[in-house]
Protein backbone atom coordinates (compact mmCIF):
# COMPACT_ATOMS: atom_id res chain seq x y z
CA UNK A 1 0.00 0.00 0.00
CA UNK A 2 2.80 2.34 1.02
CA UNK A 3 4.68 1.49 -2.15
CA UNK A 4 1.59 2.16 -4.24
CA UNK A 5 1.14 5.52 -2.55
CA UNK A 6 4.80 6.35 -3.22
CA UNK A 7 4.28 5.75 -6.94
CA UNK A 8 1.16 7.92 -7.02
CA UNK A 9 2.43 10.80 -4.93
CA UNK A 10 4.21 12.64 -7.78
CA UNK A 11 0.77 13.29 -9.34
CA UNK A 12 -0.13 15.37 -6.31
CA UNK A 13 2.46 17.93 -7.37
CA UNK A 14 0.84 19.13 -10.62
CA UNK A 15 -2.47 19.08 -8.74
CA UNK A 16 -0.93 21.37 -6.12
CA UNK A 17 0.44 23.68 -8.84
CA UNK A 18 -3.04 23.82 -10.36
CA UNK A 19 -4.66 24.48 -6.99
CA UNK A 20 -2.08 27.21 -6.26
CA UNK A 21 -2.92 28.78 -9.65
CA UNK A 22 -6.64 28.67 -8.90
CA UNK A 23 -5.94 30.08 -5.41
CA UNK A 24 -3.93 33.01 -6.81
CA UNK A 25 -6.67 33.63 -9.37
CA UNK A 26 -9.34 33.72 -6.66
CA UNK A 27 -7.29 36.06 -4.47
CA UNK A 28 -6.64 38.44 -7.39
CA UNK A 29 -10.30 38.21 -8.38
CA UNK A 30 -11.41 39.08 -4.84
CA UNK A 31 -8.99 42.00 -4.69
CA UNK A 32 -9.77 43.65 -8.02
CA UNK A 33 -13.53 43.21 -8.40
CA UNK A 34 -15.42 46.08 -6.76
CA UNK A 35 -17.43 44.88 -3.76
CA UNK A 36 -20.80 46.01 -5.12
CA UNK A 37 -20.29 44.41 -8.56
CA UNK A 38 -23.54 42.83 -9.75
CA UNK A 39 -25.79 44.82 -7.37
CA UNK A 40 -27.98 46.17 -10.20
CA UNK A 41 -26.87 43.83 -13.00
CA UNK A 42 -23.68 42.63 -14.61
CA UNK A 43 -21.78 45.86 -14.10
CA UNK A 44 -20.02 48.02 -11.51
CA UNK A 45 -22.55 50.29 -9.72
CA UNK A 46 -19.85 52.97 -9.45
CA UNK A 47 -20.01 53.22 -13.26
CA UNK A 48 -23.38 54.97 -12.85
CA UNK A 49 -21.78 57.75 -10.77
CA UNK A 50 -18.97 58.05 -13.30
CA UNK A 51 -21.55 58.49 -16.05
CA UNK A 52 -23.54 61.00 -13.95
CA UNK A 53 -20.42 63.13 -13.55
CA UNK A 54 -20.16 63.65 -17.27
CA UNK A 55 -21.42 67.07 -18.40
CA UNK A 56 -24.98 67.16 -19.72
CA UNK A 57 -25.09 67.99 -23.43
CA UNK A 58 -28.78 67.87 -24.30
CA UNK A 59 -31.30 70.23 -22.74
CA UNK A 60 -34.32 68.11 -23.66
CA UNK A 61 -37.48 68.85 -25.63
CA UNK A 62 -39.43 70.28 -22.68
CA UNK A 63 -36.71 72.82 -21.92
CA UNK A 64 -36.70 74.10 -25.54
CA UNK A 65 -40.48 74.51 -25.55
CA UNK A 66 -40.38 76.62 -22.38
CA UNK A 67 -38.98 79.59 -24.34
CA UNK A 68 -39.63 78.69 -28.00
CA UNK A 69 -43.31 77.74 -27.76
CA UNK A 70 -44.11 79.60 -31.02
CA UNK A 71 -41.77 77.35 -33.00
CA UNK A 72 -42.96 74.33 -31.05
CA UNK A 73 -46.57 75.02 -32.15
CA UNK A 74 -45.55 75.27 -35.82
CA UNK A 75 -43.55 72.06 -35.53
CA UNK A 76 -46.38 70.19 -33.78
CA UNK A 77 -48.74 70.87 -36.69
CA UNK A 78 -46.45 69.46 -39.39
CA UNK A 79 -44.65 66.28 -40.50
CA UNK A 80 -41.69 67.07 -38.24
CA UNK A 81 -43.86 66.88 -35.10
CA UNK A 82 -41.91 63.87 -33.82
CA UNK A 83 -38.44 65.16 -34.67
CA UNK A 84 -36.84 66.52 -31.48
CA UNK A 85 -35.48 70.10 -31.60
CA UNK A 86 -31.96 69.00 -30.80
CA UNK A 87 -31.99 66.36 -33.57
CA UNK A 88 -31.44 69.27 -36.02
CA UNK A 89 -30.14 72.06 -33.80
CA UNK A 90 -27.65 69.88 -31.93
CA UNK A 91 -27.11 69.51 -28.18
CA UNK A 92 -28.04 72.81 -26.48
CA UNK A 93 -27.75 72.32 -22.70
CA UNK A 94 -25.26 75.20 -22.51
CA UNK A 95 -27.66 77.49 -24.38
CA UNK A 96 -30.52 76.50 -22.05
CA UNK A 97 -28.42 77.31 -18.99
CA UNK A 98 -27.35 80.72 -20.26
CA UNK A 99 -29.16 81.73 -23.48
CA UNK A 100 -27.40 85.08 -23.82
CA UNK A 101 -23.87 83.75 -23.44
CA UNK A 102 -24.38 80.70 -25.67
CA UNK A 103 -26.19 81.65 -28.84
CA UNK A 104 -26.45 78.57 -31.07
CA UNK A 105 -25.60 78.74 -34.74
CA UNK A 106 -28.46 77.89 -37.11
CA UNK A 107 -27.89 74.62 -38.97
CA UNK A 108 -26.91 74.85 -42.65
CA UNK A 109 -29.94 73.49 -44.54
CA UNK A 110 -27.77 72.56 -47.52
CA UNK A 111 -26.33 69.72 -45.44
CA UNK A 112 -28.97 69.24 -42.80
CA UNK A 113 -32.02 68.19 -44.86
CA UNK A 114 -30.25 65.72 -47.10
CA UNK A 115 -28.99 63.79 -44.09
CA UNK A 116 -32.50 62.35 -43.81
CA UNK A 117 -34.08 63.05 -47.20
CA UNK A 118 -31.40 62.09 -49.73
CA UNK A 119 -32.73 59.26 -51.88
CA UNK A 120 -31.53 55.87 -50.73
CA UNK A 121 -32.62 52.41 -51.82
CA UNK A 122 -32.45 51.16 -48.25
CA UNK A 123 -35.06 53.64 -46.95
CA UNK A 124 -38.77 52.80 -46.77
CA UNK A 125 -40.49 53.79 -50.03
CA UNK A 126 -43.04 56.04 -48.33
CA UNK A 127 -40.37 58.12 -46.62
CA UNK A 128 -40.01 61.47 -48.42
CA UNK A 129 -36.69 61.34 -50.26
CA UNK A 130 -35.22 63.13 -53.26
CA UNK A 131 -32.04 63.25 -55.28
CA UNK A 132 -31.14 66.72 -54.04
CA UNK A 133 -29.02 67.67 -57.04
CA UNK A 134 -31.94 67.04 -59.39
CA UNK A 135 -34.67 68.21 -57.00
CA UNK A 136 -33.46 71.68 -56.03
CA UNK A 137 -30.53 72.30 -58.39
CA UNK A 138 -28.65 74.20 -55.72
CA UNK A 139 -31.57 76.22 -54.35
CA UNK A 140 -31.54 75.95 -50.51
CA UNK A 141 -34.32 73.71 -49.14
CA UNK A 142 -35.73 76.43 -46.89
CA UNK A 143 -36.45 78.61 -49.93
CA UNK A 144 -39.59 76.47 -50.38
CA UNK A 145 -39.92 74.28 -47.28
CA UNK A 146 -40.03 75.78 -43.78
CA UNK A 147 -37.98 73.43 -41.60
CA UNK A 148 -40.40 73.40 -38.64
CA UNK A 149 -43.33 72.50 -40.89
CA UNK A 150 -41.95 71.44 -44.29
CA UNK A 151 -45.27 71.22 -46.14
CA UNK A 152 -45.40 73.86 -48.92
CA UNK B 1 -18.68 57.50 -54.33
CA UNK B 2 -16.44 55.89 -51.72
CA UNK B 3 -13.33 54.20 -53.18
CA UNK B 4 -13.57 50.40 -53.08
CA UNK B 5 -17.33 50.38 -52.56
CA UNK B 6 -19.74 49.18 -55.23
CA UNK B 7 -23.47 49.80 -54.85
CA UNK B 8 -25.04 50.61 -51.50
CA UNK B 9 -23.38 49.88 -48.15
CA UNK B 10 -24.62 50.92 -44.70
CA UNK B 11 -22.10 53.31 -43.12
CA UNK B 12 -20.84 50.76 -40.58
CA UNK B 13 -20.19 48.17 -43.29
CA UNK B 14 -17.79 50.15 -45.46
CA UNK B 15 -14.75 49.47 -43.30
CA UNK B 16 -14.09 45.91 -42.15
CA UNK B 17 -14.01 45.49 -38.38
CA UNK B 18 -12.45 42.03 -38.35
CA UNK B 19 -9.09 42.11 -40.05
CA UNK B 20 -6.31 39.74 -41.06
CA UNK B 21 -5.57 38.99 -37.39
CA UNK B 22 -9.05 37.57 -36.94
CA UNK B 23 -8.27 35.31 -39.89
CA UNK B 24 -5.17 34.08 -38.07
CA UNK B 25 -7.06 33.29 -34.88
CA UNK B 26 -9.20 30.39 -36.17
CA UNK B 27 -6.27 29.26 -38.30
CA UNK B 28 -3.96 28.96 -35.29
CA UNK B 29 -6.54 27.35 -32.97
CA UNK B 30 -7.31 24.93 -35.79
CA UNK B 31 -3.67 23.86 -35.93
CA UNK B 32 -3.75 23.28 -32.16
CA UNK B 33 -6.86 21.11 -32.30
CA UNK B 34 -5.66 19.20 -35.36
CA UNK B 35 -2.23 18.48 -33.89
CA UNK B 36 -3.76 17.27 -30.64
CA UNK B 37 -6.19 14.97 -32.42
CA UNK B 38 -3.30 13.45 -34.35
CA UNK B 39 -1.50 12.86 -31.03
CA UNK B 40 -4.59 11.15 -29.65
CA UNK B 41 -4.59 8.75 -32.61
CA UNK B 42 -1.59 7.03 -31.14
CA UNK B 43 -2.54 7.33 -27.48
CA UNK B 44 -6.22 6.50 -27.49
CA UNK B 45 -6.82 4.74 -30.77
CA UNK B 46 -3.54 2.85 -30.58
CA UNK B 47 -2.38 3.64 -34.13
CA UNK B 48 1.18 2.53 -33.44
CA UNK B 49 2.49 3.67 -36.84
CA UNK B 50 2.15 7.35 -35.95
CA UNK B 51 4.01 6.95 -32.64
CA UNK B 52 7.13 8.87 -33.82
CA UNK B 53 4.99 11.99 -34.16
CA UNK B 54 3.18 11.71 -30.82
CA UNK B 55 5.46 14.01 -28.86
CA UNK B 56 5.98 16.28 -31.84
CA UNK B 57 2.23 16.70 -32.21
CA UNK B 58 1.88 17.64 -28.54
CA UNK B 59 4.67 20.23 -28.79
CA UNK B 60 3.14 21.61 -32.00
CA UNK B 61 -0.21 21.96 -30.24
CA UNK B 62 1.41 23.75 -27.29
CA UNK B 63 3.45 26.12 -29.52
CA UNK B 64 0.37 27.24 -31.42
CA UNK B 65 -1.82 27.24 -28.32
CA UNK B 66 0.41 29.80 -26.58
CA UNK B 67 0.13 32.12 -29.58
CA UNK B 68 -3.60 31.58 -30.25
CA UNK B 69 -4.93 34.48 -28.12
CA UNK B 70 -2.32 36.99 -29.32
CA UNK B 71 -4.04 37.99 -32.59
CA UNK B 72 -7.14 38.82 -30.56
CA UNK B 73 -5.11 40.85 -28.07
CA UNK B 74 -3.56 42.87 -30.90
CA UNK B 75 -6.99 43.43 -32.42
CA UNK B 76 -8.50 44.82 -29.22
CA UNK B 77 -8.43 48.53 -28.52
CA UNK B 78 -7.95 47.81 -24.81
CA UNK B 79 -6.22 44.41 -24.62
CA UNK B 80 -5.86 44.68 -20.84
CA UNK B 81 -9.64 44.57 -20.52
CA UNK B 82 -9.74 41.08 -22.04
CA UNK B 83 -8.73 39.73 -18.62
CA UNK B 84 -12.06 40.94 -17.26
CA UNK B 85 -13.51 38.05 -19.24
CA UNK B 86 -12.00 35.78 -16.58
CA UNK B 87 -12.71 38.01 -13.60
CA UNK B 88 -16.35 38.84 -14.27
CA UNK B 89 -17.48 36.42 -16.98
CA UNK B 90 -20.98 36.81 -18.37
CA UNK B 91 -22.73 33.51 -18.91
CA UNK B 92 -24.45 34.75 -22.06
CA UNK B 93 -21.10 35.51 -23.71
CA UNK B 94 -19.73 32.66 -25.82
CA UNK B 95 -16.36 34.41 -25.86
CA UNK B 96 -16.18 34.58 -22.04
CA UNK B 97 -17.07 30.92 -21.68
CA UNK B 98 -14.49 30.08 -24.29
CA UNK B 99 -11.81 31.77 -22.18
CA UNK B 100 -12.30 28.99 -19.65
CA UNK B 101 -12.29 26.30 -22.33
CA UNK B 102 -8.95 27.71 -23.49
CA UNK B 103 -7.51 27.70 -19.96
CA UNK B 104 -8.83 24.21 -19.27
CA UNK B 105 -7.34 22.91 -22.49
CA UNK B 106 -3.98 24.62 -21.97
CA UNK B 107 -3.47 24.08 -18.25
CA UNK B 108 -5.19 20.80 -17.56
CA UNK B 109 -5.09 18.86 -20.81
CA UNK B 110 -2.06 19.93 -22.81
CA UNK B 111 0.49 20.83 -20.11
CA UNK B 112 -0.45 17.84 -17.96
CA UNK B 113 -0.23 15.43 -20.84
CA UNK B 114 3.13 16.79 -21.94
CA UNK B 115 4.43 16.65 -18.37
CA UNK B 116 3.32 13.05 -17.91
CA UNK B 117 4.75 12.05 -21.27
CA UNK B 118 8.13 13.71 -20.66
CA UNK B 119 8.48 13.16 -16.91
CA UNK B 120 11.05 10.38 -17.12
CA UNK B 121 13.11 12.37 -19.65
CA UNK B 122 12.88 15.51 -17.52
CA UNK B 123 14.16 13.64 -14.44
CA UNK B 124 16.98 12.10 -16.47
CA UNK B 125 17.93 15.48 -17.97
CA UNK B 126 17.77 17.14 -14.53
CA UNK B 127 20.40 14.69 -13.38
CA UNK B 128 22.63 14.77 -16.46
CA UNK B 129 22.72 18.50 -17.30
CA UNK B 130 24.42 21.40 -15.53
CA UNK B 131 23.96 25.11 -14.92
CA UNK B 132 20.77 26.95 -15.78
CA UNK B 133 19.47 24.09 -17.96
CA UNK B 134 19.61 21.83 -14.92
CA UNK B 135 17.61 24.40 -12.93
CA UNK B 136 14.93 24.50 -15.63
CA UNK B 137 14.64 20.71 -15.70
CA UNK B 138 14.67 20.62 -11.87
CA UNK B 139 11.76 23.04 -11.80
CA UNK B 140 9.95 20.96 -14.43
CA UNK B 141 10.23 17.81 -12.29
CA UNK B 142 8.08 19.65 -9.70
CA UNK B 143 10.30 18.11 -7.05
CA UNK B 144 9.56 14.46 -7.79
CA UNK B 145 12.26 12.23 -9.16
CA UNK B 146 10.43 8.96 -8.84
CA UNK B 147 10.54 7.31 -12.26
CA UNK B 148 10.10 3.75 -11.16
CA UNK B 149 8.37 1.38 -13.57
CA UNK B 150 5.28 1.36 -11.35
CA UNK B 151 5.08 5.17 -11.37
CA UNK B 152 5.49 5.24 -15.16
CA UNK B 153 2.65 2.74 -15.53
CA UNK B 154 0.49 5.07 -13.44
CA UNK B 155 1.62 8.04 -15.58
CA UNK B 156 0.61 6.12 -18.67
CA UNK B 157 -2.86 5.38 -17.32
CA UNK B 158 -3.41 8.97 -16.19
CA UNK B 159 -2.00 10.24 -19.52
CA UNK B 160 -4.45 8.01 -21.37
CA UNK B 161 -7.35 9.41 -19.31
CA UNK B 162 -6.19 12.98 -19.92
CA UNK B 163 -6.04 12.30 -23.67
CA UNK B 164 -9.52 10.79 -23.63
CA UNK B 165 -10.77 13.98 -21.91
CA UNK B 166 -8.58 15.99 -24.28
CA UNK B 167 -10.33 14.82 -27.46
CA UNK B 168 -13.72 16.39 -26.65
CA UNK B 169 -11.83 19.39 -25.24
CA UNK B 170 -9.98 19.84 -28.54
CA UNK B 171 -13.29 19.49 -30.38
CA UNK B 172 -14.83 22.05 -28.05
CA UNK B 173 -11.88 24.41 -28.52
CA UNK B 174 -12.21 24.58 -32.25
CA UNK B 175 -15.91 23.84 -32.52
CA UNK B 176 -16.40 26.99 -30.48
CA UNK B 177 -14.57 29.13 -33.06
CA UNK B 178 -16.99 27.87 -35.70
CA UNK B 179 -19.83 28.36 -33.23
CA UNK B 180 -18.94 32.06 -32.84
CA UNK B 181 -19.28 32.60 -36.59
CA UNK B 182 -22.15 30.15 -37.08
CA UNK B 183 -24.27 31.84 -34.44
CA UNK B 184 -24.12 35.33 -35.98
CA UNK B 185 -27.64 35.25 -37.35
CA UNK B 186 -27.41 38.66 -39.02
CA UNK B 187 -24.77 37.39 -41.44
CA UNK B 188 -25.97 34.80 -43.97
CA UNK B 189 -22.39 33.96 -45.01
CA UNK B 190 -21.67 32.74 -41.47
CA UNK B 191 -24.98 31.76 -39.99
CA UNK B 192 -25.17 28.00 -40.50
CA UNK B 193 -25.14 25.19 -37.94
CA UNK B 194 -22.65 23.40 -40.20
CA UNK B 195 -20.03 26.04 -39.41
CA UNK B 196 -18.62 24.45 -36.19
CA UNK B 197 -18.39 21.04 -37.87
CA UNK B 198 -16.74 22.45 -41.01
CA UNK B 199 -14.29 24.37 -38.82
CA UNK B 200 -13.54 21.25 -36.82
CA UNK B 201 -12.71 19.07 -39.78
CA UNK B 202 -10.71 21.77 -41.51
CA UNK B 203 -8.84 22.19 -38.20
CA UNK B 204 -8.01 18.51 -38.12
CA UNK B 205 -6.87 18.65 -41.74
CA UNK B 206 -4.58 21.63 -41.20
CA UNK B 207 -3.21 20.30 -37.89
CA UNK B 208 -2.34 16.90 -39.36
CA UNK B 209 -0.69 18.56 -42.38
CA UNK B 210 1.32 20.87 -40.10
CA UNK B 211 2.58 18.00 -37.92
CA UNK B 212 3.53 15.96 -40.99
CA UNK B 213 5.60 18.87 -42.32
CA UNK B 214 7.16 19.57 -38.92
CA UNK B 215 8.00 15.88 -38.53
CA UNK B 216 9.78 15.85 -41.89
CA UNK B 217 11.58 19.11 -41.07
CA UNK B 218 12.63 17.94 -37.60
CA UNK B 219 14.03 14.64 -38.87
CA UNK B 220 15.97 16.54 -41.51
CA UNK B 221 17.41 19.04 -39.05
CA UNK B 222 18.16 16.41 -36.40
CA UNK B 223 19.48 14.00 -39.06
CA UNK B 224 17.20 11.22 -37.81
CA UNK B 225 15.89 8.51 -40.16
CA UNK B 226 12.43 9.35 -41.43
CA UNK B 227 9.90 6.64 -40.63
CA UNK B 228 8.11 6.20 -43.97
CA UNK B 229 5.47 3.92 -42.46
CA UNK B 230 4.60 6.71 -40.06
CA UNK B 231 4.53 9.26 -42.87
CA UNK B 232 2.29 7.05 -45.03
CA UNK B 233 -0.11 6.50 -42.13
CA UNK B 234 -0.37 10.22 -41.37
CA UNK B 235 -0.93 10.91 -45.06
CA UNK B 236 -3.68 8.29 -45.08
CA UNK B 237 -5.43 9.92 -42.11
CA UNK B 238 -4.93 13.33 -43.68
CA UNK B 239 -6.65 12.04 -46.80
CA UNK B 240 -9.61 10.62 -44.83
CA UNK B 241 -10.06 13.82 -42.81
CA UNK B 242 -9.70 15.97 -45.89
CA UNK B 243 -12.35 13.97 -47.77
CA UNK B 244 -14.82 14.51 -44.89
CA UNK B 245 -13.87 18.19 -44.66
CA UNK B 246 -14.30 18.75 -48.39
CA UNK B 247 -17.59 16.83 -48.42
CA UNK B 248 -18.95 18.99 -45.60
CA UNK B 249 -17.86 22.20 -47.33
CA UNK B 250 -19.44 21.11 -50.59
CA UNK B 251 -22.59 20.07 -48.70
CA UNK B 252 -22.77 23.59 -47.32
CA UNK B 253 -22.23 25.05 -50.79
CA UNK B 254 -24.81 22.82 -52.47
CA UNK B 255 -27.31 23.47 -49.70
CA UNK B 256 -26.87 27.23 -50.08
CA UNK B 257 -27.23 26.98 -53.86
CA UNK B 258 -30.32 24.78 -53.67
CA UNK B 259 -31.93 26.78 -50.88
CA UNK B 260 -31.10 30.03 -52.72
CA UNK B 261 -32.53 32.31 -50.03
CA UNK B 262 -32.63 36.11 -50.31
CA UNK B 263 -28.88 36.40 -49.75
CA UNK B 264 -27.94 33.95 -52.50
CA UNK B 265 -27.60 36.33 -55.44
CA UNK B 266 -25.40 38.62 -53.41
CA UNK B 267 -23.17 35.81 -52.13
CA UNK B 268 -23.04 34.20 -55.57
CA UNK B 269 -21.92 37.49 -57.10
CA UNK B 270 -19.23 37.79 -54.44
CA UNK B 271 -17.85 34.29 -55.09
CA UNK B 272 -17.65 35.13 -58.79
CA UNK B 273 -15.92 38.46 -58.28
CA UNK B 274 -14.19 39.50 -55.06
CA UNK B 275 -13.67 35.99 -53.68
CA UNK B 276 -12.96 34.26 -56.98
CA UNK B 277 -9.23 33.97 -56.45
CA UNK B 278 -9.22 33.23 -52.70
CA UNK B 279 -12.20 30.86 -52.74
CA UNK B 280 -12.33 29.13 -56.10
CA UNK B 281 -8.69 29.23 -57.17
CA UNK B 282 -6.84 29.12 -53.84
CA UNK B 283 -9.18 27.29 -51.47
CA UNK B 284 -11.00 24.83 -53.71
CA UNK B 285 -8.59 24.41 -56.63
CA UNK B 286 -5.06 24.67 -55.28
CA UNK B 287 -5.80 24.15 -51.60
CA UNK B 288 -8.18 21.19 -51.82
CA UNK B 289 -8.41 19.42 -55.17
CA UNK B 290 -4.67 19.22 -55.88
CA UNK B 291 -3.68 17.95 -52.39
CA UNK B 292 -6.63 15.56 -52.40
CA UNK B 293 -5.54 14.22 -55.79
CA UNK B 294 -1.96 13.80 -54.56
CA UNK B 295 -3.07 12.02 -51.39
CA UNK B 296 -5.61 9.89 -53.26
CA UNK B 297 -2.94 8.85 -55.78
CA UNK B 298 -0.88 7.52 -52.88
CA UNK B 299 -3.81 5.44 -51.71
CA UNK B 300 -4.29 3.95 -55.17
CA UNK B 301 -0.75 3.44 -56.41
CA UNK B 302 2.63 2.81 -54.83
CA UNK B 303 5.28 5.42 -55.55
CA UNK B 304 8.98 5.39 -54.75
CA UNK B 305 9.94 6.87 -51.34
CA UNK B 306 11.50 10.04 -52.73
CA UNK B 307 8.44 10.71 -54.89
CA UNK B 308 6.10 10.11 -51.94
CA UNK B 309 7.99 12.61 -49.83
CA UNK B 310 7.73 15.28 -52.51
CA UNK B 311 4.04 14.51 -52.97
CA UNK B 312 3.35 14.69 -49.24
CA UNK B 313 5.25 17.95 -48.80
CA UNK B 314 3.43 19.50 -51.77
CA UNK B 315 0.05 18.22 -50.57
CA UNK B 316 0.60 19.45 -46.99
CA UNK B 317 1.89 22.91 -48.02
CA UNK B 318 -1.08 23.35 -50.37
CA UNK B 319 -3.44 22.09 -47.65
CA UNK B 320 -2.14 24.70 -45.22
CA UNK B 321 -2.54 27.42 -47.87
CA UNK B 322 -6.04 26.13 -48.69
CA UNK B 323 -7.20 26.08 -45.06
CA UNK B 324 -5.80 29.57 -44.56
CA UNK B 325 -7.75 30.67 -47.63
CA UNK B 326 -10.85 29.04 -46.13
CA UNK B 327 -10.44 31.08 -42.92
CA UNK B 328 -9.87 34.19 -45.02
CA UNK B 329 -12.99 33.57 -47.09
CA UNK B 330 -15.09 33.04 -43.99
CA UNK B 331 -13.82 35.99 -41.94
CA UNK B 332 -13.14 38.55 -44.67
CA UNK B 333 -15.75 37.26 -47.13
CA UNK B 334 -18.46 37.62 -44.52
CA UNK B 335 -17.78 41.33 -44.24
CA UNK B 336 -17.46 42.24 -47.91
CA UNK B 337 -21.17 42.43 -48.71
CA UNK B 338 -23.91 44.67 -47.36
CA UNK B 339 -26.75 43.38 -45.23
CA UNK B 340 -28.96 45.21 -47.73
CA UNK B 341 -27.55 42.84 -50.41
CA UNK B 342 -27.16 45.91 -52.60
CA UNK B 343 -23.45 46.60 -52.33
CA UNK B 344 -19.93 45.32 -51.75
CA UNK B 345 -16.86 46.75 -50.09
CA UNK B 346 -13.14 45.96 -50.39
CA UNK B 347 -10.57 44.86 -47.83
CA UNK B 348 -7.03 46.07 -48.23
CA UNK B 349 -4.47 44.62 -45.84
CA UNK B 350 -2.48 47.29 -44.05
CA UNK B 351 1.28 46.81 -43.83
CA UNK B 352 2.93 47.92 -40.59
CA UNK B 353 -0.12 48.90 -38.57
CA UNK B 354 -1.14 47.01 -35.44
CA UNK B 355 -3.41 44.76 -37.48
CA UNK B 356 -1.30 44.78 -40.61
CA UNK B 357 0.72 42.27 -42.59
CA UNK B 358 3.94 42.56 -40.59
CA UNK B 359 2.36 41.74 -37.18
CA UNK B 360 0.48 38.89 -38.88
CA UNK B 361 3.68 37.44 -40.30
CA UNK B 362 5.33 37.87 -36.88
CA UNK B 363 2.46 36.06 -35.17
CA UNK B 364 2.63 33.25 -37.70
CA UNK B 365 6.38 32.83 -37.14
CA UNK B 366 6.18 33.00 -33.34
CA UNK B 367 4.77 29.44 -32.87
CA UNK B 368 7.71 28.07 -34.87
CA UNK B 369 10.17 29.93 -32.63
CA UNK B 370 8.41 28.50 -29.57
CA UNK B 371 8.42 25.08 -31.25
CA UNK B 372 12.20 25.21 -31.79
CA UNK B 373 12.74 26.15 -28.13
CA UNK B 374 10.40 23.38 -26.96
CA UNK B 375 12.08 20.80 -29.20
CA UNK B 376 15.44 21.86 -27.79
CA UNK B 377 14.13 21.59 -24.22
CA UNK B 378 12.03 18.47 -24.66
CA UNK B 379 13.54 16.29 -27.41
CA UNK B 380 10.64 14.68 -29.28
CA UNK B 381 12.45 12.16 -31.44
CA UNK B 382 14.68 10.48 -28.84
CA UNK B 383 14.08 7.07 -27.36
CA UNK B 384 10.87 7.51 -25.41
CA UNK B 385 10.57 5.91 -22.01
CA UNK B 386 6.86 6.45 -22.09
CA UNK B 387 4.14 3.82 -22.20
CA UNK B 388 5.94 1.05 -20.37
CA UNK B 389 2.75 -0.93 -20.45
CA UNK B 390 2.32 -0.60 -24.19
Amino acid sequence: MRRLLRDWVHLVRPALVLLAGIGIFLVVRGAVIPKAFGQYGHFRPGALDTIRQRPISFAGQDTCVMCHDDQAKVRASGRHAHVACEACHGPLALHANDPAANVPKLPDVADLCRRCHEKDAAKPRKFPQVVTVEHSQGVPCDACHKPHNPHI
Amino acid sequence: MIPGVDGFMYPNEVELQWSLLIVLYPYITGLVAGAFILASLERVFRVEAVRPTYRLALLTALSFMLVAPLPLQLHLGHPERSLEMYLTPHRSSAMAMFGFVYLWYLMVVLLLEIWLEYRADIVRLAQSTTGITRLIYKALTLGSENVSTASRVIDDKVGYTVTVIGIPSAFLLHGYVGFIFGSIKANPWWSTPLMPIVFLFSAMTSGIAAVLLLYMATTKVKKVTLDMRCLDTIAKYLFYTFVIDFTLEMLDLIHRTYEADESFRSLDFMVHTRLWFSQVVLQIGMGTLIPLALLAANQLWTFAEAKRRVMYVTACCLTLVGIFAMRWNVVIGGQLFSKSFLGYTTYKVAFVTREGLIPAIGLMLLPFVIFVVLVKLLPPLGESEAHPSA
